[in-house]
């Protein structure tokens, strides 16, 4: 089962998937986040293409209250 | 020209709020939303933070997008490389590309980071980013962070937080004095005379968080900093009186009964 760091934990995928799909299995509302895979941004018109696999880090981020 | 008819002009936007709040420290999304209306805002700030996955709610999906534009901060980063990152991301999240610039130097004082600031914000400009740099009250830089396209410029009352009101006027003159672009007073504002005596000096904006949020009744305090700003303004575009060191009666000093 392929490996990945979520926002800088661990996490098992029960196989590789799309970035689409992973948000979907996390519970997330794509429109919400944003997502970087190995530093570099995947456009939310690409959830659907771009892989998560073994040894990917993902940071997966949205708004919260701040000044 | 009145309290109602005082607009002022940021980065293209018409606005009529002169008050810039931010959305963190409220005990929770209701609480925000009624200081947030108290206030009169137009623009509110927010940051980027890593999904909790067990959050029940997210703030894009209770904010009404169409009453406040959201100015995606960069709080938090210590280099130029970490905010550039951060309002990147902020871009993908569909928010216009107005945002928040800053890049703290010291955990102690929040105090920012200039030199990182002006790299960063160079970056920014040229990948098309609206920039409003949150500074120290420092005429020179202000003068840069103009000079390389920033839309405003935001020199700080005192340290983020710490209510410790605007601590030099005569600076925060100076940087209104040279600028083209609006000057908003960004943090360390801690009650309604404070943000008075911002809009007195002639800034055009004031920017707050905690002042608000931890009042012991943030609502109230929203509505007080609302009327404190105005109050201000109002009294700078009227002009005050000169100051004098003795007294002058206002009264007539004549026809005095005897």
């Amino acid at each position: 089962m392929p490996t990945i760091v979520l926002n800088g934990e661990p996490r098992q995928l029960r196989a590789p998937m799309t970035v689409a799909e992973l948000i979907s299995e996390l519970g997330l509302e794509a429109r919400l986040v944003a997502v970087e895979r190995n530093r570099e941004i995947v456009p939310r018109a690409e959830h659907g293409e771009a892989l998560v696999d073994d040894g990917d880090r993902l940071e997966i981020v949205t708004f919260v209250g701040g000044g | 020209m009145n309290a109602h008819t005082d607009t002022w002009t940021l980065a293209g936007r018409t606005l009529r709020s002169r008050l810039i709040v931010g959305t963190g420290k409220y005990a929770d999304a209701e609480e925000t939303k009624a200081a947030l209306d108290a206030s009169g805002a137009e623009i509110v700030t927010v940051a980027l933070r890593r999904v909790d996955l067990k959050a029940k709610d997210n703030l894009l999906s209770w904010i009404d997008r169409d009453r406040y534009t959201l100015l995606p901060n960069t709080a938090g980063c210590y280099s130029a490389d970490d905010a550039v990152r951060t309002l990147r991301l902020a871009r993908e999240l569909g928010i216009a590309d107005i945002v928040k610039l800053e890049v703290i130097g010291d955990p102690k004082t929040l105090f920012p980071d200039n030199e990182e600031t002006l790299k960063a914000a160079k970056i920014l400009l040229h990948e098309g980013f609206t920039v409003l740099p949150y500074c120290t009250d420092d005429p020179v830089v202000c003068r840069k962070l103009e000079a390389l396209g920033c839309a405003a410029v935001m020199p700080l009352a005192a340290p983020i937080g710490s209510g410790l009101g605007i601590r030099n006027r005569h600076n925060i003159r100076l940087i209104i004095e040279q600028a083209n672009v609006p000057v908003i007073v960004d943090a360390g504002v801690g009650t309604a005379s404070d943000a008075t005596v911002a809009m007195e000096l002639g800034c055009d904006g004031v920017l707050m968080n905690t002042a608000i949020a931890k009042a012991d009744d943030p609502i109230m305090m929203a509505e007080a900093m609302r009327l404190g700003v105005i109050a201000g303004r109002l009294a700078y575009q009227a002009g005050r009186m000169p100051i004098r060191a003795y007294a002058n009666a206002s009264s007539p000093t004549g026809g005095l009964i005897e």
